[in-house]
């Protein structure tokens, strides 16, 4: 069982406080993503969990034995590394079999282990050859063998793919779920990259200056951001937040009428690009096309309305002209109500 | 034209300092080489004969031998030892690096004479063991007669003269290397001591070979802090080729000496080379 339990680590640097009385619980075999910006404190979270860094404060809990002073070595984790790490001077066999050997396992059980490693990551054509020889995917694979070899319970990623080109990333994600879900194996993964995080974690914790603003699942965290920071960090493109005012328990959008959560008060309406529904004869809040870009699946609208600047999602095969006029209806369900000056969403609203 | 200058100006820029090779270098080495080989102009084993039964030379051999096969092993282990504290350090790394390498901006016969003031009969050593009541007065330790202290002299002068460059090479070799790969041995259970013999050793390999190169090719070439210590109560090869060309006016026996000198560094570098190569596949 290697449930983890991070009890308000914090981590000061001088005066700077880079982790703030973080806690955050992850049940065993769980995945969770820590997603943020450079500079959120996500990897020095990961770093005091391995004991690579000193925490100023807090415990970190796995499976029930406190670890928070327990040197890396005697921790029982595996890591993988952005950058790989995979040692150059050793066969690819070696490298996987690195932890195995550390743990003083016998030949035979070595030879077992790094053999289903290979099996599970495709690298056994490879087994003999030396890091150098390989291309930066088949180095990644590698990191991750080496460290599924030694069957962790808890393994750790530091944006394990961030140095592959993005078709290569795409592969890897999708091999990386279905081999870690197979594995069982408690995982929690940085990364600045927000698609990463929703394909791959159960749940994900969004952090931003030295705190978790948000966690929850990845559809939720999408949908139901708590923050104008969240709605605008996750998802791709990011979500729209429009300033509207309420009066007497309405909110007036160009002649379209919505209830309100509060009766009175300036609030942020936070809608997806998705969210809209388009309306050629000009019906709702008024919106003019600056930029078209066709992508296939979707046409992205950049346009504004009222001077605000608005992203729109339409159907592919539609022709935006600049400067056309539509009609935009949100979808009253899926707006996220804000405080317009705090930037938190109200509550009633993230109770979903 | 253009094409035919832009192709020749490497060539250009690279010949004065071919030419100054050349002139100072591959000549002397030249003219070394026949002025051994030869006896009043005749060429000749002569000088390699009378080098070879001369009383000094088993004892120049032996001596030189000793002394590099115990300073380098010793200046290579303080070096490794002090590069991996200064690497631990979290602050004030330069101010200590500088200090350590001091040494190094002393020229060898001034460090000999330092080195001679201490351990002379008079010197601090003596003052000190006397201040202790160890000794009864001025005791020598640098004579013909005391040779394991007059090594023992010459050996600390060398480690103290000498460490520093293999410290410098050796710690600009360990900042080469991704921190990663120390975390990613530790991750993975391996204690430190298996880290440094595992992990840090092999990828520093290449920066052990061009130490332990530079530093026997120099201490195949010591000559100023032995003379300074010893005089030639302990000789040494440079020492006897100086001696053969100052003392006895003979060049041909102390280029027969060079050539020697030449062909035991020349022999010790291709062993490095050899020993200490990184497969191409196995670079970083």
């Amino acid at each position: 069982m290697a449930d983890i339990k991070i009890d308000k680590i914090a981590k000061t640097f001088g005066n700077a406080r880079a982790l703030d009385e973080i806690t955050l619980d992850i049940a065993d075999g769980e995945f969770i993503a820590l997603l943020g910006p450079s500079g959120c404190g996500k990897t020095t979270l990961l770093r005091i969990i391995a004991g690579l860094e000193t925490r100023s404060a807090g415990r970190v809990i796995i499976g029930g034995r406190d670890i928070s002073d327990t040197p890396t070595r005697a921790r029982g984790l595996a890591m993988v590394f952005q950058n790989y790490a995979v040692f150059p001077h050793m066969t690819v066999y070696e490298n996987v079999a690195f932890g195995l050997r550390m743990q003083k396992a016998d030949e035979a059980r070595i030879k077992a282990q790094v053999a289903r490693a290979a099996e599970l990551l495709h690298i056994e054509p490879y087994l003999e050859r030396y890091p150098a020889k390989l291309s930066g995917g088949q180095r990644q694979r590698v990191a991750v063998a080496r460290a599924l070899a030694v069957e962790p319970p808890v393994l750790l990623m530091d944006e394990p793919l961030s140095n592959l080109d993005a078709l290569l990333r795409l592969e890897m994600r999708a091999e990386l779920k279905a081999v870690l879900r197979e594995a069982g194996t408690t995982t929690i993964y940085v990364t600045h990259d927000q698609t990463e995080a929703m394909g791959l974690a159960d749940r994900i914790a969004v952090m931003h200056g030295g705190r978790i603003v948000q966690i929850d699942k990845p559809t939720a965290v999408y949908s139901r951001p708590k923050t104008t920071f969240v709605g605008g960090f996750v998802g791709s493109p990011p979500m729209n937040f429009l300033p509207v005012t309420a009066a007497s328990g309405a909110i007036d959008l160009d002649g379209l009428s919505l209830a309100a959560p509060r009766p009175e008060g300036n609030l942020l309406a936070g809608i997806r690009a998705e969210d809209f529904a388009l309306s050629h004869s000009g019906e709702g809040l008024a919106f003019d096309v600056m930029v078209a870009e066709p992508l296939g699946s979707h046409t992205l609208l950049t346009g504004r309305s009222h001077g605000q600047m608005l992203r729109v999602v339409a159907p592919p095969n539609g022709d935006y002209p600049a400067d056309t006029r539509l009609g935009l209806k949100p979808d009253p369900n899926r707006i996220v109500w804000m405080d317009a000056a705090s930037g938190e969403a109200l509550r009633q609203e993230t109770a979903a | 034209m253009t094409t035919v200058r832009s192709r020749l100006l490497p060539y250009l820029l690279l010949a004065p300092s071919v030419a100054f090779l050349a002139a100072l270098f591959l000549v002397p080495l030249i003219q070394t080489i026949t002025l051994s080989f030869s006896e009043d102009g005749v060429p000749s084993l002569a000088n390699y004969t009378r080098m070879v039964s001369d009383l000094n030379f088993g004892l120049a051999v032996r001596n030189t031998f000793l002394l590099v096969l115990t300073v380098v092993p010793i200046q290579i282990v303080m070096a490794l030892a002090m590069a991996m504290m200064l690497q631990k350090l979290p602050r004030g790394r330069d101010v200590v690096l500088w200090i350590w390498t001091i040494p190094l901006g002393i020229s060898d016969l001034a460090a000999g004479l330092v080195w001679l003031a201490i351990l002379q009969d008079r010197g601090y050593l003596n003052s000190a063991l006397y201040g202790l009541g160890l000794i009864d007065g001025p005791t020598a330790w640098l004579t013909y007669e005391t040779p394991v202290a007059l090594f023992f002299g010459v050996l600390v002068a060398e480690v103290w003269r000498a460490t520093a460059i293999v410290l410098v090479i050796l710690f600009a070799g360990l900042q080469l290397i991704p921190k990663e790969y120390k975390e990613a041995a530790e991750v993975f259970g391996a204690r430190p001591w298996t880290t440094f013999v595992r992990i840090t050793l092999p990828l520093l390999k290449p920066s052990l070979q061009t130490a332990l190169i530079l530093r026997t090719v120099l201490a195949f070439e010591v000559f100023a802090v032995v003379y300074a210590i010893g005089g030639t109560n302990f000789p040494v090869l440079v020492g006897e080729a100086y001696n053969w060309q100052r003392n006895y006016q003979n060049t041909g026996v102390a280029a027969a000496y060079a050539m020697l000198i030449v062909a035991i560094s020349l022999g010790a570098t291709v062993v490095f080379l050899w020993a200490l190569r990184t497969k191409p596949e196995q670079q970083a």
